[in-house]
């Protein structure tokens, strides 16, 4: 019985503890991002955003809450109820699950599992079923095209993210994400021979595949420019208008989570994760979750900022750009680092 | 090992039912939604047993994008289900022998397996212990290092098939418009915007 519980019960209630503890940090800092990301696209356009709830609006995430938790549930009467209600659940899980893998400081991570970027692409991978289920179960026109959009946009993006992926794990000769972090200790800085800092990460080495990320990114998690799947001048909302109340707030809390998954993937696969940006003694002494945070945060700014000045693309440049420009590129830089990982012997 | 055999027949149940269910259910959607779950389980036995980059390939490739045009394919077409499956008692007596081959093949293998243990480490790559290689680097070795070219032409022979099934369906019509993308980027200002005066009251 002793054996039991240590080897089951107090294992079980310290991953829960650990899940809970992620869970609510994270939807605290979604709830945030979420204000910021309109308080951004405000002042881009010199308007002054969310004001009223709070001081400067800073509660208006959580009133947006409420109301949409008080809010009758609509569902359509010629809509599939059963996978109606299952699809934002299947999308707000899966991006909530892949951060279960994601160390957001040394060692501050729930399952530091061997083939972490993986579980996190294949999970993220699986993000479009909450959008085609959603499209599909809607029993209506709009939703349904935009569902078809989003899943052919998606799987078109995915291909790129993973020869990204792939050149990443290239130069670090792993597939944990912890090991991709501690890679990034040096790099081109410490090459020539300056002290670690933000020069070694994979951002300057790899910036082609950088650039390729960030965008990929950008459209892999639906946002503009690349919102096709709920463009509002077309389809009104895509696979989201027949929604309201809770299971919409949780397709927006689902997407949320996957924009910011993003972010902390870019950080860590670019931005050298909890490392310090210089080896100081002063910055070496801040804990590295704050330097992660600023690091995920400084990601979302540039995500919202392009929300906020880039006009949204046409389907057919969409796919273009995807297969004719993003594809090629990274496949042949998956060709060209491995050579020269091989042939300088730089390889781990 | 007790929580393990829990997951186990947890994985099999669903990926058994759910597999049951690919071919009971009604709707097409239904269907492909339930072989996803399938696939789904199928991970997680994989994972149970320590493969742990087989079940994430078996999550991107056929859940991922597989899976996705299968869903895609099925909410596009409106099968008729029910003509489809009005020949079922003729088509059983095939799908049986099937079955039966399926069967005997698995049998061969597991009793094989259990009979002699020895076979496996026979075997011209066997498979290295957990601990001294990750299975993502063991099968990396083999597929890239000790069996490279034959990797290399079945790559070759999907890629002569995938530019074939491009060519058969690649129609060029006349009639349609269509966006030719360097004229486009190609404008500039100077080309494309004329600014024009208008005294009021006169027009253009």
């Amino acid at each position: 019985m002793d054996a039991f519980i240590s080897s089951y019960v107090w294992p079980a209630i310290i991953m829960i503890g650990q899940s809970l503890l992620l869970l609510v940090g994270l939807l605290i800092l979604i709830a945030f991002l979420l204000l910021a990301d309109r308080k951004i696209w405000a002042a881009v356009q010199l308007r002054r955003g969310p004001n009223v709830v709070g001081p400067f609006g800073l509660f208006q995430s959580f009133a947006d809450l409420l109301k949409f938790v008080f809010k009758e549930p609509i569902i359509p009467s010629g809509a599939n109820k059963a996978i109606f209600l299952i699809a934002p659940l299947v999308s707000v899980t899966l991006a909530l699950a892949t951060w279960a893998v994601v160390p957001v400081a040394d060692s501050w991570v729930i399952a530091n599992i061997n083939v972490g970027i993986l579980y996190v692409f294949a999970i993220s991978s699986l993000e479009v079923y909450g959008v085609i289920m959603s499209g599909w179960a809607s029993n209506s026109k709009y939703p349904f095209l935009g569902a078809l959009r989003s899943a052919a946009q998606m799987v078109s993006y995915e291909v790129s993210i993973g020869f990204v992926i792939v050149t990443v794990l290239l130069a670090v000769g792993s597939l944990n994400l912890t090991d991709i972090v501690n890679s990034q200790r040096d790099g081109i800085g410490t090459m020539l021979g300056l002290p670690a800092s933000f020069l070694d990460w994979h951002w300057l080495a790899l910036f082609p595949m950088f650039v390729i990320f960030f965008i990929s990114a950008l459209a892999e998690t639906n946002r503009p420019p690349f919102d096709l799947p709920e463009a509002e001048s077309e389809l009104v909302a895509g696979y989201m208008v027949e929604y309201s109340s809770a299971p919409y707030m949780m397709l927006m809390l689902g997407e949320y989570a996957a924009i910011v998954l993003m972010c902390a993937l870019t950080t860590i696969l670019f931005l050298g994760g909890w490392l310090p940006p210089v080896d100081f003694w002063l910055i070496n002494w801040v804990p590295g979750i704050v330097w992660f945070l600023l690091k995920a945060c400084f990601v979302f700014f540039m995500f919202a900022m392009v929300k906020a000045f880039v006009p949204r693309y046409r389907y057919d440049q969409l796919m273009r750009l995807g297969w004719k420009v993003f594809l090629p590129i990274s496949l042949a830089m998956v060709v060209i680092v491995a050579f020269v990982l091989k042939l300088t012997g730089w390889s781990a | 090992m007790g929580l393990q055999a829990l997951f186990f027949y947890l994985f099999a149940f669903v990926a058994v039912a759910s597999a049951f269910m690919v071919i009971a259910a009604r709707n097409p959607v239904y269907s492909v939604l339930f072989l996803i779950l399938t696939f789904f389980n199928s991970a997680g036995l994989f994972l149970l047993t320590g493969a742990e980059f087989l079940a994430m390939i078996l999550l991107v490739v056929y859940v991922g994008a597989v899976a996705v045009l299968f869903l895609f394919v099925v909410m596009m077409l409106d099968v008729d289900f029910a003509a489809l499956r009005s020949g079922v008692i003729e088509h059983a007596p095939v799908g049986v022998l099937v079955g039966v081959v399926l069967a005997i093949e698995l049998i061969v293998v597991v009793g094989g397996a259990t009979l002699s243990p020895e076979v496996a480490s026979n075997s011209a790559m066997p498979i290295p212990p957990l601990t001294e290689r990750t299975n993502t680097a063991a099968l990396g070795d083999v597929l890239y290092t000790n069996y490279v070219y034959f990797f290399q032409i079945a790559g070759l022979i999907l890629l002569v098939a995938m530019i074939g099934a491009i060519v058969l369906t690649l129609r060029h019509r006349p009639n349609i418009k269509r966006q030719d993308i360097p004229t486009q980027v190609a404008r500039t200002p100077e080309t494309a915007v004329e600014v024009v005066t208008v005294k009021p009251g006169q027009g253009i």
